[in-house]
């Protein structure tokens, strides 16, 4: 068994499952902090799916993406907490 | 041999990734969940790149990944912070079988509220009536 079809059988269903799980989070979240750390946590886990995927094809372009996708959930959930708190206290 | 290494250190980071997902799924609370989701992905996503820094061996991808790991391990803790601060200021309730909240009494709950400005004042009183109805 080579490397690839481990990855491909083993660890890639288990990548996927754990998106599904988080994305019903996202979806039946009870406030809007739920599904802030719900995408935070998606995107997360979106740039190991990268990580992974980028292996299984050899092919190491694909880490520049995974870079992007680190700044952009640590922006977006800076930006989400600094509006959210902001409409608190204007309210 | 490297073989096996990879293989250990992306089943190893599937499996972190698999208990923050059932965490975030399975919780009761909004910080529970918050405290589970930050230390399980990071460790997680820790894993699955060395695994990829170490099948690829290469300098410029090794420093890539050192890059992307170092940016979340310093990152995520400081949103985290920033986000509990948020769900708190905005009245997100506790658990009812949490242990301890220190923050009770520190958000102008009380006589010193009067001096501060009216709008953060009302509210806070708003939620203080909230707390008491329950």
């Amino acid at each position: 068994m080579t490397v690839e079809t481990y990855l491909i059988y083993v660890v890639m269903p288990i990548i996927s499952l754990s998106l599904i799980l988080i994305f019903i989070r996202f979806l039946k979240g009870p406030a809007v902090v739920d599904r802030v750390v719900a995408i935070d946590l998606l995107i997360t886990v979106g740039v190991g799916f990268i990580g992974l995927f980028s292996l299984i094809t050899n092919n190491p372009i694909f880490l520049d993406v995974a870079v992007i996708m680190a700044l952009i959930a640590f922006l977006s959930t800076v930006a989400f907490s600094f509006y959210l708190d902001k409409r608190e206290r204007d309210d | 041999m490297t073989d096996i290494l990879i293989m250990i250190l992306s089943t190893l980071g599937a499996i972190f990734i698999l208990i923050a997902s059932i965490g975030i799924f399975r919780m009761p609370d909004f910080y529970t969940r918050l405290s589970i989701t930050i230390k399980a992905a990071t460790l997680g996503i820790g894993c699955i790149l060395g695994a990829a820094a170490i099948h690829f061996s290469e300098f410029s991808i090794t420093t890539k990944v050192f890059a992307i790991v170092f940016f979340l391990f310093i990152t995520s803790p400081v949103a985290a912070f920033l986000i509990a601060r948020t769900a708190y200021m905005t009245g997100i309730k506790l658990w009812n079988k949490s242990v301890i909240d220190e923050l009770k009494d520190r958000y102008g709950f009380d006589e010193s509220c009067e001096e501060e400005d009216k709008t953060t004042c009302t509210h806070t009183n708003t939620n203080k009536n909230e707390e008491e109805k329950d």
